[in-house]
């Protein structure tokens, strides 16, 4: 696509200048900004940043949830020639800092007082920031800081400013080329500092424009904006893709409201990592556990016939008149009032990634009649990679790569794409850059992968971290901890797995218990707890996660690439592994090496064969206090399967 | 943070003895409250700080003393002049409807503004209907502030104690008070909720200027946001000042600590 993100906004405020374009839930009411109305926001922030001087190749630092006045605020800095860069807004102040002296800005767009005191509280390692700009200003009515000021002041100056420029606005924007930096996303790396993803225009919404084809989107699409706009899938769906088709963006109210928002407006188009499908079927399926028993039984012999006909019929396939009758009947007493509740009655395309999802969660969703399909790309290739087409969705594949996509793989299986949608650089770091980017033009994903018969991709884990088992029965056999942690991330009881077995005789492997759903196991067999950690210790739970890892092993077993990955011992952990806590990234994967680390002892006690483990692990709290949880971990063996077929 | 200022006396207490049959509840007791400012009772259990706010709020009536509101002196209230008066109270043990959601209890709370009647309502006619909106936007407004939107439509008896302590809290925002008098609005809570009704508390005194009379048990949150403390025991006043002089008080200590009588 060889337009801007300020044109585009042009073009919608010109051509349907009435449209809603976004909307925010405030006080109750969703209250509505037309195409013309985003135009004028837009140019009058842009009018105020510029008198506070603001220039051409400038970073504008943004940090908040989605708000209308912040995205205005990325589309004024993009008119002027600045590069929006959006941080996560639950970051705590210390992670700010690099990113901030990495792009040397001197402006930051902040939604809240939470995020004007983070970054007060950093401003002495910032010497270059001047000027903190807030959108609301609840609490901060007392704040007298240099620099400080309220978006609504500078949209008052710009808004006079352009009364006597008129034509300001439109000339900044025309200056804007397709190849000039549009955005940058900061990846949260496992190790080291994050490195800043510098994406186009051009990149960014040519990638926009592939996938809106590819599910024919159209300007009619409504879409909830919910995930943190630091992500770049975030700033795909509702950003990029929001201008390339011109469709309505819905800011919730705030993230307690988030699923009363999404039942209230509809979404057409939507995504969400596999935990929050997760999440969603958890609370069904214990919701279910407390209805009467004529809703019981309706509840699971309708399922039990949308397991057999509904995947089939969402993917086009023939289906007997009576099986269709029966679905169309459970259509109306079941399924319907379920994609109600769960807020996806008008749902045509949604989308998950970012981790493998569990075959059993899939199925449900698809069928009940929605259309839930997986994709597959990173911050790197601005997302859209490969895509599930609508009647070819399975659960272990990734989907095909779409318009414009050139996939090849390397000889150690890591997966190499050229695509339009491609990272110009990584900022100021030439060395990375060189390292994923080859002259030819070939991107390294570091993900580990194979096409299928079907010509569907499928992720094996990352290249780095696939292994082989050293010593012992299995030596030589491949290991790879992701699709292990995956397989037991599949059971509701199992929020969180981490996987060693690299260079060792055996596997072993740290769980994390969903509370949710272990908690209501618990509370059906009056077994009483005093919390998480109480929970998570007690040998009822420890045999009924044993008995998920068993599962775990025979299914392995019959896997002929990976059945040396099977699990020898495991332990439950007595506190959630938290991105607070340096233990997963912002966006909830998992740093295996860091938590290693911090978790030696345990890993020692594991391979030491030890029955039990003492552990003492610091914890932060969300105000940045620390404190210490402790307990002592039963460490147990697992019964591991002869290999049905003989590994390769 | 700007200097907050404390105006003229709004309340004065004049005198207040209260009897139940032989049991003497208040005993000549006398202070007055400052507008803006936040003032706490304080004193052991017993001590007759329930009793001293239900006397100004006009749901006892005083036996011997007067109650003086902006200069005009009242003998015996009745709850709904000083509701109209500008008065607004929270209850120690929640007096919530607890069937109806968390928006229409704090609708209840603009009950005296709400000028068209029942029969108008009923039939949504017209002006009814704006007045409607107007009366919601601002109990939004409220909701905002204590940040319960995830609850708007729940029933309160489903919320946990320390929601349903904001909501009650919000009711008595809802009549726009000039004086909120709380009672034990802490009880209960552990100290992240303390900590967030405290903020709230503070907040409302700050932005909206409300008078803030105040009965509390936690010595830290009393000497904490209280500008001016009042101490009470066995309904006696035994202590009038600013929390540094009330925490040096030889008879608020032993009162506290006790001594053998």
């Amino acid at each position: 696509m060889q337009t801007t993100f300020p044109r585009l906004l042009l073009e919608h405020a010109a051509k349907r200048p009435t449209a809603p374009a976004m909307r925010e839930k405030e006080y109750g009411i969703w209250q509505s900004i037309d195409w013309r109305g985003m135009a004028d926001l837009t140019s009058h922030i842009a009018a105020g940043l510029h008198q506070l001087g603001l220039r051409r190749g400038e970073h504008l630092i943004v940090i908040g949830a989605n708000r209308p006045r912040l995205y205005a605020s990325m589309l004024a800095a993009q008119a002027l020639g600045a590069v929006p860069v959006p941080l996560y807004q639950d970051a705590v102040a210390g992670e700010c800092v690099f990113p901030i002296t990495n792009t040397e800005v001197r402006f930051v767009v902040v939604e809240d007082q939470e995020q004007v005191d983070k970054m007060l509280e950093i401003r002495s390692q910032c010497p270059l920031l001047e000027h903190i700009l807030y959108d609301d200003p609840r609490g901060l009515r007392n704040y007298d800081e240099p620099g400080l000021a309220g978006l609504q002041e500078v949209i008052a100056a710009g808004a006079v400013f352009v009364q006597q420029h008129p034509e300001f606005f439109k000339n900044e924007a025309e200056q804007a080329r397709a190849e000039d930096v549009a955005a940058m996303f900061y990846t949260s790396g496992t190790t080291g500092n994050p490195k800043g993803v510098v994406h186009t225009h051009a990149s960014l919404l040519d990638r926009a424009a592939a996938g809106a084809r590819f599910d024919k989107l159209t300007e009619s699409e409504e879409v909830l904006a919910y995930l943190p706009p630091a992500w770049i899938g975030q700033n795909i769906f509702s950003y990029a893709q929001w201008l390339a088709c011109g469709y309505v963006v819905n800011c919730p109210e705030s993230t307690a409201t988030v699923t009363i928002d999404l039942k209230e407006i509809g979404p057409t188009y939507y995504f969400a990592p596999p935990r929050v499908f997760e999440g969603l079927l958890t609370n069904v399926t214990i919701r279910m556990e407390d209805a009467g028993a004529l809703k019981r039984k309706l509840y699971s012999s309708f399922m039990e016939h949308a397991k057999k006909v509904g995947p089939a019929l969402m993917d086009g396939k023939s289906i007997g008149a009576a099986d269709r009758l029966l679905y169309a009947l459970g259509n109306l007493m079941v399924y319907g009032p379920l994609r109600n509740t769960l807020g996806f009655s008008r749902v045509r395309v949604a989308y998950t990634a970012g981790e493998a999802i569990g075959p059993d969660l899939f199925t449900f969703y698809r069928s009940i009649g929605i259309n839930l399909k997986q994709l597959y790309g990173s911050t790197e290739t601005a997302v859209f990679v490969c895509l599930q087409p609508d009647h070819e969705v399975r659960a272990d594949t990734v989907g095909v790569p779409i318009d414009g996509v050139e996939i090849k793989l390397a000889d150690n299986g890591e997966i190499l794409v050229k695509s339009p949608g491609l990272l110009k650089e990584y900022y100021k770091n030439e060395k990375a850059t060189r390292e994923v980017l080859t002259p030819d033009g070939w991107y390294h994903t570091s993900d580990a992968g194979f096409i299928d018969a079907s010509g569907h991709l499928k992720i094996i884990d990352r290249v780095k971290d696939v292994g082989r088992i050293k010593g012992g029965a299995n030596d030589g056999a491949l290991f790879a901890p992701k699709y292990v942690e995956n397989k037991l991330k599949f059971f509701p009881y199992i929020k969180e797995a981490v996987a060693y077995g690299d260079g060792r005789e055996r596997v072993c492997v740290f769980i994390n218990i969903d509370l949710e759903a272990v908690g209501n196991w618990a509370e059906r067999r009056n077994l009483p707890y005093a919390g998480y950690t109480d929970l998570a210790g007690k040998p009822e739970v420890l045999q009924l996660i044993k008995g998920c890892v068993e599962q775990v092993n025979a299914d392995l077993s019959r896997d002929a690439l990976l059945a040396g990955s099977q699990i020898h011992r495991f332990l439950v952990l007595h506190k959630e592994l938290d991105p607070d806590d340096g233990e997963l990234t912002r966006t909830n994967k998992v740093r295996r090496g860091f938590i290693g680390e911090k978790y030696a002892v345990l890993v020692d006690a594991l391979y030491g064969g030890k029955a039990e483990q003492f552990i003492e692990t610091q914890v932060k709290f969300e105000d940045g206090r620390t404190g210490k949880v402790s307990a002592t971990l039963k460490l147990l063996d697992v019964q591991t399967y002869a290999n049905v077929k003989a590994a390769a | 943070m700007s200097k907050k200022k404390i105006g003229d006396v709004i309340l004065d207490v004049n005198n207040i003895s209260l009897r139940f049959g032989g049991v003497k509840a208040l005993s000549d007791i006398s202070f007055d409250v400052r507008e803006h400012e936040i003032r706490a009772i304080i004193g052991p259990n017993g001590a007759g700080k329930s009793s001293m706010l239900n006397c100004i709020n006009g749901v006892y009536k005083p036996q011997e003393g007067s109650i003086t509101f902006r200069g005009q002196t009242f003998k015996h209230m009745n709850s709904r002049q000083v509701a109209e008066l500008g008065v607004a109270r929270t209850f120690q043990n929640l007096a919530l409807f607890k069937g109806m959601s968390v928006i229409d209890n704090l609708m209840t709370g603009r009950n005296l503004r709400i000028k068209s009647n029942l029969l108008l309502q009923a039939l949504r006619w017209g002006p009814a209907e704006r007045e409607e909106s107007e009366h919601r936007e601002k109990v939004e407004r409220i909701i905002d502030f204590l940040e319960i939107q995830a609850h708007r439509k729940t029933p309160v008896g489903q919320l946990p104690y320390g929601l349903q302590k904001r909501v009650d809290l919000g009711r008595a925002l809802a009549m726009e008070p000039q004086v909120l008098l709380l009672d034990e609005p802490m009880a209960g809570m552990n100290v992240e909720e303390k900590q967030d009704m405290c903020r709230f508390v503070l907040d409302v005194n700050d932005e909206f200027g409300t008078t803030i009379v105040l009965i509390e048990h936690d010595m830290s949150v009393v000497m904490d946001i209280s500008d001016r403390v009042v101490v009470l025991d066995y309904g006696k006043k035994i202590g009038d000042g600013v929390p540094d002089e009330v925490r040096a008080n030889p008879d608020v200590i032993s009162a506290y600590l006790g001594t053998s009588h």
